[in-house]
């Protein structure tokens, strides 16, 4: 082995997955403060971030062009650009990187559409397993209402039109996410999803999820340590 | 006259390579796929060209398809080629994207309106290349298991000696990746080239058996591989008008 390159430099990974409106995104966000606060080396890595894929599949999209394998394949492609080219390279150099939504919110949103469940995760089974994954669970109606304060419209896809759910855009969004829910309680327990109550107060919430993280910190070289010589 | 031309071609459910795609287990397609697998200047398009020609001649309705030829991720493929930071599994995912597309709105419906779907090129290329680029050979297959498995596959062998003319006449320069210059085979865009498509046909005639693909040899001349094509899809064609 070459000296130097053990494999405790290895990064983390800590990802978050739920629905729409179940306060993930907040939660993240208060998490990577307190990481860098703590002088944790660490990167956000978002869903749907890459512009390559973003262009055709806004495309394809606004068509109404996409099946639930095309559309899956496109996400997939996404997330492979961005594991590639990100969130891998950030992890073997030592790094934290925090996920908001990783393979599971594939996994949720490809089966509910109708794919067939073990012909995704094979397809997804090149990325690594997070060290941590929070599941932020919250009722459908209250995630909903959430999301649809101060939202005009919902887009063809994203209230899962595609699907034939219902002819009313609200009811097929509310449907959709439903099962969505059903697809990550299920994938919980084989996944080993840290489950939070999404219905909690913000600071209640981000309190457990810092305990949880406090573990991964042990040993970890923070750039404070390191200057404390 | 005791040509066959206008019988009914048959009708069969499909069969997928793996998991399939949900809305199409049970459909009944009337028509027939065939491919024609080859490296680029291995005269495909030329002999896709000519059966096209023989089969509407005899009164089939054909349809071509080809890579990258999707109305989704067609174009997006070949500006995303022009990044050459990309991974390997994304632009895997990518080529997959594209075949999907081609593979529900072109091919599946042909297929069951009863065209002779002429493939130019299908998932087998689409494989060898992620193989030789190291990528993981469970995944590849899976992730190519929506496709189905069409009723005959040629292979044009090219030894890659001879290939490298035939580029030169076509194109007189060398493909990026076509010479496997992204995987840094060699220094020299030559010998890349040579290792390259040696590795691919290797992939190829890995995938002989399990695919039951059918080498053709590709060193001959133009007329003398149509008339080996020509002659074996006739046979095809007449054996299933006769079931």
């Amino acid at each position: 082995m070459i000296r130097g390159m053990k494999m405790e430099t290895r990064g983390k990974l800590i990802i978050v997955e739920g629905i729409d409106g179940s306060g993930k995104s907040t939660q993240i966000h208060l998490l990577e403060k307190w990481l860098a606060y703590k002088g944790v080396s660490v990167f956000k890595s978002e869903w749907n971030s890459s512009e390559m894929v973003k262009e055709i599949t806004s495309k394809g999209k606004k068509k109404g062009l996409l099946t639930p394998t095309t559309f899956s394949l496109l996400h997939a492609t996404d997330f492979a650009d961005r594991y590639e080219r990100n969130i891998s390279p950030l992890l073997r150099a030592g790094h934290f990187v925090l996920a908001d939504r990783y393979v599971y919110t594939a996994f949720a949103r490809d089966i509910v559409r109708g794919c067939n469940p073990e012909w995704v995760k094979k397809v997804y089974d090149f990325a690594i397993k997070p060290d941590v994954a929070f599941y932020f669970k919250v009722p459908a109606d209250i995630a909903v209402d959430r999301i649809l304060i101060g939202r005009p419209k919902l887009k063809y896809y994203e209230a899962g039109m595609d699907m034939n759910l219902s002819n009313d855009a609200y009811e097929s969004y509310r449907i959709f996410q439903g099962r969505i829910i059903e697809q990550y309680d299920s994938l919980a327990e084989s996944e080993g999803f840290t489950v939070i109550d999404g219905t909690l107060n913000i600071e209640e919430q981000q309190n457990i999820v810092r305990k949880k993280i406090l573990p991964l910190l042990e040993g970890y070289q923070t750039s404070k340590t390191r200057i404390k010589r | 006259m005791t040509r066959t031309k206008y019988k009914d071609l048959g009708k069969r459910t499909v069969e997928f390579y793996g998991h399939g795609i949900k809305n199409l287990q049970d459909i009944e397609i009337k028509g027939k796929l065939i491919v024609i697998e080859g490296p680029d200047a291995s005269g495909r398009s030329t002999q896709i060209q000519e059966i096209t020609t023989r089969l509407e001649a005899d009164g089939h309705a054909v349809l071509n398809t080809g890579l990258k030829r999707s109305e989704l991720v067609g174009r997006g493929i070949l500006e995303a080629k022009q990044d050459y930071n990309l991974g390997r599994k994304t632009l895997a995912l990518y080529y997959a994207a594209d075949f999907a597309d081609q593979f529900e709105y072109k091919i599946i419906p042909a297929l069951q309106a009863g065209y002779i779907v002429l493939a130019d090129r299908y998932i087998y290329t689409l494989i060898a290349r992620n193989l030789v680029r190291g990528l993981d050979r469970t995944w590849c297959h899976n992730l190519y298991g929506f496709a189905i498995k069409p009723d005959i596959v040629f292979y044009l062998d090219v030894e890659p000696s001879v290939l490298i003319h035939r580029v030169f006449q076509k194109n007189s320069t060398l493909d990026h990746y076509e010479s496997g210059a992204d995987i840094g085979l060699s220094e020299d865009m030559y010998e890349s080239f040579l290792i390259y498509q040696k590795r691919i046909s290797q992939e190829f005639h890995a995938m002989q058996k399990k695919y039951g693909l059918i080498p053709i040899n590709g060193n001959r001349t133009i007329p003398e591989i149509h008339n080996d094509l020509q002659k074996r899809i006739d046979g095809f064609l007449k054996r299933v008008g006769n079931q």
